[in-house]
């Protein structure tokens, strides 16, 4: 077989080289009026190619995109990314068009003169201006979304959850009935009775409850605590539009509001329709059918095993959350076994 | 000096030169070996996105230990992504394409014999040969080269525990690094002094061209950020190698809790990106001064704005030092800076627009001149664009949350910053050829690497964008664990098929490039009829440049088509052709632009 491949190359270097030399052989060097007139043509072909890439991209790839935002405070990411999206969108369209038409209409010819004209402050000031006013808007909404999302309000009622991330598994700790995490270091790993390395010292460590899957309640705002045991992770929960890096030697955070369960995410027509695509792939490579899940990835390269470290997240409802809650055993529990 | 004729050895001319130009063509000529390696890689890693099950032969060939039956292990997949970035970004877009054309311009353009210190010139040539050896050789380390991405964050690249590319690999990347740091520094500062102190009578700062203009301000921020790079090179060394604790803190692997204390990845970042992100510009900001040169000459027209473009390069590079942070919105920094880069960040846009606009504006009403290189230049207008618009949508921080570290990101950065640079420096190839080797590069083969090359380039990262915004993260092995990415691997299939017609269609462009050396037809001594004095230079290279006195400049760069009247498109030309050089005298009456 290898063989075979380095006298595939062998053959393919040498046809090339023959062409290569017939093609050599015309020995052209500078644009004719001709070659300006074909390659002016070839941009108006490109510029078709372009736009019949550009429109099946936002069309015919719309299934794939992530559905709604499954958080509240996602909902204005969403809206500040449409808008953003449908403004460079048509800046993009005419840009494009510009420069294809004007490199096809201005092509050179013996006969032909350019015109001379250097400068124009008046339109100098306008592209300036527009862009700028536009930016202002953009940057503007931008930083309040930034600000909405990021500040967390510390006298709010939040449920804290620890994410602790290491190569290749997520865990997670609940903060039990005081909502106060006990304090963790590595230094307090063990790792068949104390894989998160929670100091059991701690008092507000006791209730505290070590689980491998997240479950949310629904319409609860959700304080995350992030941290790692060896080299940097992300925890990107890309359905709630958040995400933070695990960073070890200290504790990050990020904080949404899950808006819809496990449950009405899976009737949500785009889910629908992304899911029956999935299937549709799957079946006919004869695999397990998908049923949608939200999921939290590591988005930053940990390792070999980082493109399959992941963990379930489950919202639901405020009972059923509660009920699983309940059934998990805290830390006190489990370290006396 | 140009009177004197030493004695000239092979080695004194082809190896140990102290010429401006022999030393371009070496920069041109490594960088190219370099970018064959890399561009190679990314079809290897691409062959196992789209078919991550299959076995290939190829593989096996390249591979060797770090392959089983045709499919390559995680670890390598992870390296060559790594090399890939490094090779690309430092030195196929850094070394190959500034150094290549600062050499060969700064002294043409502004009519000096040479750089202002050919010795250090020579050395920095030298210092970037020995650093691409050292990365050629991290190749060939057992345990794999570095795989901790091209950014080698820490603790991943400070621990062999963590992946088995952190160690000699690593090591021997950090050396390479930092060689090259050092042959960077040298280069540019030569560009700086040289510049400002070897102007010929005449050659104003308000009258380079904007080639120039490009070269010396990307010198200026080499000079800023490179040395920030190597001092988080240097503390990284002493990390992995003499137990401090610049990075590292609190880290449990491998079964046991390592000693490190107090340190922080968040430092590493800051110093990466102090360098990592005006880095950007130093590659993409000679593309674009090389292509308002030959914007401006192919159409016929003088540049549109030239007072403009200066200062939006400014620009640009000062607000290039200032937006690091939005590498790391989400890295755990404080959100308050989030805030901050994000408003200077978005500001870049202003400059940028200004800069694609007068591009546009210089191509309304020219004479276009369609020659290969134009084409490439009219490609990076296009590509800078469709790439620095998702710019807008990246560097705002609350949407950067959910599409950080996605395929949206490498979308996003190889159209602004990959593919846009590469084709500033293949039209800068076609282009100044003539003036490198004497010969000229055949046009149809130059029409079929342009055509093939920007619809692969497009076939490749226009859909990109959009799996990214289903989520799919970068620098995943495979998308198989994940079913909720089963949907995008027939997209994955097509971006990987215009990757590898894309990749072998350079083939065009080294055979064309290797052949016209040797048998090209000779060039006339200003074929494509320009007003830079690069082209009063004879043909045949010589020590000095100019056979005679060094030209006297009397005007800017972009007199083309300069009419008696100026209101009227209709009337004769001032100088009875549609160019006037810069050495030419003012007419009695003419006014100077």
């Amino acid at each position: 077989m290898l063989a075979l491949f380095y006298i595939f190359i062998g053959v393919a270097i040498g046809v090339s080289f023959w062409q290569i030399t017939r093609i050599m052989n015309l020995r052209g060097v500078i644009a004719t009026d001709k070659d300006n007139d074909r390659q002016g043509k070839y941009f108006i072909l490109f510029g078709v190619f372009i736009y019949a890439l550009m429109i099946y991209c936002l069309i015919g790839m719309n299934v794939l995109m992530l559905p709604e935002s499954a958080s509240f405070e996602g909902e204005n990411d969403d809206l500040l990314f449409d808008i953003s999206f449908w403004m460079i969108g048509i800046v993009q369209f005419i840009m494009q068009f510009l420069i294809f038409f004007f490199t096809y209409k201005y092509r050179g010819k013996k006969e032909k003169k350019a015109k001379f004209y250097a400068d124009s402050h008046k339109l100098e000031l306008i592209w300036t201006v527009i862009p700028g006013i536009v930016i202002i808007v953009l940057i503007g909404f931008g930083i309040f979304q930034w600000t909405e999302v990021m500040n967390i309000d510390e006298n709010e009622e939040t449920i804290v959850i620890e994410v602790y991330a290491k190569q290749f598994a997520w865990q997670a700790r609940y903060a039990g009935a005081d909502n106060t995490l006990g304090l963790g270091n590595v230094n307090f790993i063990d790792e068949s009775t104390n894989p998160m390395g929670v100091d059991m010292s701690d008092t507000a460590s006791q209730d505290d409850k070590q689980v491998t899957e997240l479950h949310l309640p629904k319409g609860k705002k959700v304080l995350f605590k992030f941290r790692s045991q060896d080299v940097l992770h992300s925890a990107y929960m890309p359905h709630f539009r958040a995400q933070m890096n695990c960073v070890p030697g200290m504790v990050t955070q990020f904080g949404f509001t899950p808006k819809y369960t496990t449950e009405e995410m899976r009737q949500q027509s785009e889910v629908i329709a992304k899911t029956q695509g999935i299937n549709k792939i799957r079946s006919e490579k004869g695999e397990d059918l998908y049923e949608f899940d939200y999921v939290l990835l590591c988005n930053k390269i940990c390792g070999a095993s980082h493109y399959s470290m992941q963990m379930k997240i489950v919202v639901e409802e405020e009972e059923d959350y509660k009920k699983w809650l309940a059934e998990q055993p805290t830390l006190a529990e489990t370290s006396k076994q | 000096m140009s009177e004197h004729h030493h004695k000239e050895t092979f080695v004194t001319k082809y190896i140990f030169s102290t010429d401006h130009k022999m030393i371009s063509k070496q920069f041109l000529i490594t960088g190219m070996i370099m970018g064959v390696i890399g561009i190679f890689m990314s079809m290897l890693f691409r062959l196992q996105l789209a078919w991550p099950e299959k076995s290939f032969t190829i593989i096996e060939a390249f591979l060797g230990p770090h392959q089983t039956d045709g499919i390559m292990s995680p670890d390598i997949y992870l390296a060559l992504v790594t090399i890939h970035g490094t090779i690309m970004v430092f030195f196929v877009l850094t070394a190959g394409l500034s150094g290549t054309f600062s050499n060969l311009l700064i002294p043409l353009q502004i009519g000096a014999r040479d750089m202002a210190s050919g010795f250090l010139n020579m050395i920095s040539y030298w210092l970037f040969f020995i650093s691409s050896i050292v990365m050629v050789i991290s190749l060939f380390v057992e345990a794999g080269p570095a795989s901790a991405g091209w950014t080698i964050y820490p603790p991943l690249s400070a621990l062999p525990q963590a992946i088995p590319g952190s160690g000699l690999g690593m090591t021997l990347w950090l050396v390479s690094m930092a060689i090259f740091i050092a042959s960077s520094l040298i280069g540019s500062l030569n560009y700086i002094v040289t510049v400002l102190n070897l102007r010929t009578k005449g050659m104003k700062m308000t009258r380079l061209p904007l080639t120039m203009w490009a070269f010396f301000i990307t010198a200026i921020i080499g000079v800023v950020s490179f040395p920030v790079l190597l001092s988080a090179a240097l503390l990284l060394i002493f990390d992995r190698s003499f137990g401090t604790s610049f990075y590292l803190s609190d880290i449990f692997i491998s079964g046991e809790v390592l000693h490190y204390q107090g340190g922080s990845p968040v430092l590493f970042e800051h110093l990466f990106w102090f360098l990592g992100h005006p880095e950007v510009y130093i590659v993409l900001l000679p593309a674009l001064g090389i292509t308002s040169e030959i914007i401006s000459t192919h159409s016929r027209k003088p540049i549109f704005g030239y007072r403009a473009m200066v200062g939006s390069i400014m620009a640009i590079a000062f607000l290039s030092t200032i937006v690091w942070g939005h590498h790391m919105f989400i890295s755990g920094m404080n959100p308050f800076l989030g805030s901050v880069f994000t408003f200077t960040t978005v500001l870049i846009a202003i400059p940028s627009a200004v800069k694609a606009f007068n591009y546009i504006t210089t191509l309304w009403k020219g004479n276009l001149q369609l020659n290969p290189a134009m084409l490439f230049s009219i490609g990076l207008v296009s590509t800078f664009v469709t790439g620095g618009l998702t710019g807008l949508v990246l560097g705002d921080s609350a949407l950067d949350i959910n599409i950080h570290d996605t395929y949206f990101v490498v979308a996003h950065f190889h159209l602004v910053m990959g593919v846009s640079a590469i084709f500033g420096m293949y039209a800068g190839i076609y282009h100044w050829f003539p003036k490198m080797y004497g010969r000229m590069m055949n046009k149809v083969m130059g029409y079929w690497h342009f055509w093939i090359t920007i619809i692969c380039a497009y076939g490749v990262f226009f859909p990109m964008h959009f799996i990214g915004l289903a989520g799919l993260p970068r620098r995943y092995y495979s998308n198989t664990a994940f079913p909720m990415f089963d949907d995008v691997a027939d997209t994955n299939v097509v971006i990987t098929i215009f990757a590898l017609v894309g990749g072998i269609a350079q083939i065009i462009f080294l055979a064309n490039f290797f052949i016209s050396i040797y048998r090209g037809q000779k060039a006339s001594q200003n074929p494509w009829n320009s007003n830079t004095i690069e082209w009063t230079t004879p043909v045949e290279h010589i020590h000095g440049n100019w056979p005679g006195k060094i030209p006297e400049v009397h005007r800017w760069a972009y007199d083309y088509s300069k009419r008696v009247d100026a209101e009227d498109d209709e009337s004769d030309y001032l100088h009875g052709q549609d160019w006037v050089s810069q050495t030419t005298p003012l007419l009695p009456g003419e006014e100077e632009s």
